[in-house]
């Protein structure tokens, strides 16, 4: 039976099942607990539930473990997991001006009120591998946990900060959004199909939900010169948002409010170099938005890049909505990718008739 | 091949046919107003499914979408039954409907398929799923969504007669295999998936009901029963489909179906068999050979 396409296709899929967790597992000392994946690869977790679109560290971590660590593997566990779970509620516009903020900078102000919070970050370590992590200890983390709440822990009430963007606002800098009426509703991509021109809060979502490292790239060659936009971050936010949903059986009247917890989010506000108001109005800054689900820094300036350019005009890649917003969705692109993996059997005998034509016919000239 | 292996228990955890009753019913609107509008393609939501995007989630989803208790259900990639990826998708719905799968395309009253229609003709009441990796054909011409929705609403397929003619020019034929742009019923260019030339003809005046999905482009369109399908062709250059000038099944012998080639490294000779598994193996069983 040599020739036959693939047979006994269903004991060969058990079969390469039960590999691939031999593969995961048969060097393994001892079981990776998932509470320790959650807890020690945040910034992992933080990637995998923003590109999910599920805010659920624990989910997350789950998904990491059963991928092996593949990112877009455990984003796309996520998401199918996700399509199954009814809507149940809608929570409440989050408002990240009120949120409790961990880290915070401003690379257009030195001086900005409330001030800058360098908060947790690589930005300034040196890039030099710890090979102490090697003999990390339980003790040692301990001891290092007590010191830290002993000296180190922030007590009382955390100030909610306000935006650097407002200031601008307040001077008359800062083009008002144009907030078109029927942008009110956000658009929901999850629930409808996209088209073209795509209104503000489809790009956001779209973005919001985009591969991180699709976006980096994309945004890279706005600031490389494929594109306009190299802008200031006015601010850059990381930290808690309380996540409010309306009380399922009020009856009308008095709006009441049911706090179901807070998320971690990341938020870009970038400042555009000014553009004349094609209505000849004065010159003024224009605003590009990045927010996601927890701390992805690289992923929030992307955004705030991307949607700045999308919204110039020219010839450059990311200043297509099409090109942009198709393209940088992990699941889509990974999975289309990873279709070429399948068999083309026919298409290709189809191909081959059709070259074989071709060639006739050339040779019979 | 093995007892260990756990037994499914998503017939517990999850809704009949995977899909919540709400988005199976998005589908099947959208699926309506494609079988009201023939080869039109109709956007819908497009849900997260448990296999890969660009491996068959729009079929999935019509396939889902559309089952009942009461369904028979044959799933085939490249013609064959057994193909890795027509056993997933199986097992995916054997495994959240608990409904009876079988290969018999006469038995099946569902067929999802990917990249071929059974070499058996389809009768009344049949649907064959197809599932579509690029819902549009003028895509390849025109890569943007904006403009192609334009020139399907002004039937503007000048660019697509264009390239055609550019390939007769250049090659000497149209040198299109599969995916052959067609034209429904006097007005819509669709694609008719990556099935060969050799199943176009299948399409016109068909008594099934043919449905597309593209679950990572989220559209659906559809051939309904007794509609024209007619591949785009010019007088003197009429479309063909592919023929293998002698060549016969190695197994059924069968001259008048789709095969695809085989290099027999034993003897150096080429080979060739029915890519329709099923098809195949019911010829020999008439014939006495199985």
């Amino acid at each position: 039976m040599g020739y036959v396409m693939v047979t006994g296709g269903q004991e060969a899929i058990a079969a390469a099942n039960k590999l691939s967790k031999y593969y995961r597992v048969k060097d393994a000392a001892e079981p990776l607990p998932v509470k320790e994946i959650e807890h020690q690869l945040r910034l992992l977790i933080d990637r995998v539930m923003g590109e999910g679109g599920l805010y659920a560290p624990e989910y997350a971590a789950i998904a990491l473990k059963q991928a092996e660590g593949d990112t877009a593997e455990a984003a796309f566990l996520l998401r199918a997991y996700r399509s199954t779970l009814e809507r149940d509620h809608y929570s409440l516009t989050v408002e990240p001006a009120r949120m409790r903020v961990i880290r915070r900078l401003s690379s257009a102000f030195r001086d900005i009120p409330g001030g800058q919070m360098l908060g947790p970050t690589y930005d300034y370590t040196h890039r030099l591998l710890d090979f102490s992590l090697r003999q990390e200890g339980e003790e040692e983390l301990r001891a290092f946990l007590q010191q830290w709440h002993l000296d180190g822990e922030v007590t009382g009430p955390v100030p909610t900060l306000a935006k650097v963007s407002e200031l601008l606002r307040q001077q008359g800098l800062l083009r008002q959004c144009p907030a078109a009426a029927d942008d009110r509703v956000p658009f929901d991509i999850t629930m409808a199909s996209v088209t073209f021109p795509a209104p503000r809060s489809a790009r956001l979502q779209a973005l919001a939900r985009g591969e991180t490292g699709a976006m980096v790239a994309l945004a890279y060659s706005s600031l490389r010169g494929y594109g306009t936009v190299h802008p200031t971050i006015g601010e850059l936010r990381v930290g808690y948002a309380a996540v409010d949903i309306p009380y399922p059986y009020a009856d009308g009247g008095e709006e009441i409010l049911i706090y179901i917890g807070e998320i971690m989010l990341t938020e870009v506000e970038c400042i555009n170099s000014f553009a004349g108001n094609e209505d000849g109005g004065a010159a003024q800054f224009s605003l590009g938005y990045g927010l996601c689900f927890g701390q992805n820094e690289p992923k929030a300036i992307a955004m705030a890049i991307l949607e700045s350019s999308l919204q110039t005009k020219g010839p450059a890649p990311v200043q297509d909505e099409e090109f942009v917003l198709m393209h940088i969705d992990c699941v889509e692109a990974h999975g289309f990718i990873s279709h070429l993996k399948l068999p083309h059997y026919v298409t290709f005998q189809s191909s081959l008739a059709r070259i074989r034509q071709a060639q006739q016919q050339a040779a019979s000239k | 091949m093995n007892g260990s292996e756990t037994k499914p228990v998503w017939l517990d955890t999850y809704n009949f046919a995977f899909l919540d009753e709400g988005s199976k019913r998005e589908i099947r609107r959208k699926t309506l107003k494609a079988v009201a509008i023939p080869g039109y393609q109709v956007p819908f939501a497009s849900r997260e499914m448990p296999i890969a995007r660009g491996w068959g989630t729009g079929g999935l989803q019509l396939t889902l979408a559309l089952i009942g208790r009461g369904d028979r259900l044959k799933v085939i990639d490249q013609g064959s039954d057994d193909s890795v990826n027509a056993v997933s998708i199986r097992r995916l719905v054997e495994n959240t409907t608990g409904i009876e799968t079988t290969v018999d395309t006469a038995a099946a009253t569902l067929i999802q398929t990917r990249h071929r229609i059974p070499e058996q003709p389809l009768r009344a009441g049949q649907i064959l799923v197809l599932q579509v990796p690029l819902p549009e054909p003028l895509r390849l011409i025109e890569p943007r969504e904006e403009v192609t929705r334009r020139q399907h609403a002004e039937m503007d397929y000048s660019a697509m007669w264009l390239a055609l003619y550019e390939d007769i020019v250049r090659w000497g034929d149209i040198t299109v295999g599969h995916s052959y742009p067609c034209l429904a019923h006097g007005r819509y260019l669709f694609s008719p998936s990556p099935i060969p030339r050799w199943d176009i003809p299948k399409l016109h005046q068909a008594a099934c009901l043919y449905l597309f999905g593209a679950g990572r482009e989220k559209r659906i369109y559809a051939i309904p029963p007794y509609t024209d399908v007619q591949p785009l062709s010019f007088d003197d250059y009429p479309f063909a489909v592919e023929r293998l000038a002698g060549a016969c099944c190695r197994l059924c012998g069968s001259t008048s179906t789709f095969l695809y080639e085989i290099d027999d490294a034993a003897s150096g000779q080429k080979l060739y068999q029915c890519s329709d598994t099923a098809y195949c193996q019911q010829r020999r069983q008439e014939r006495g050979q199985a």
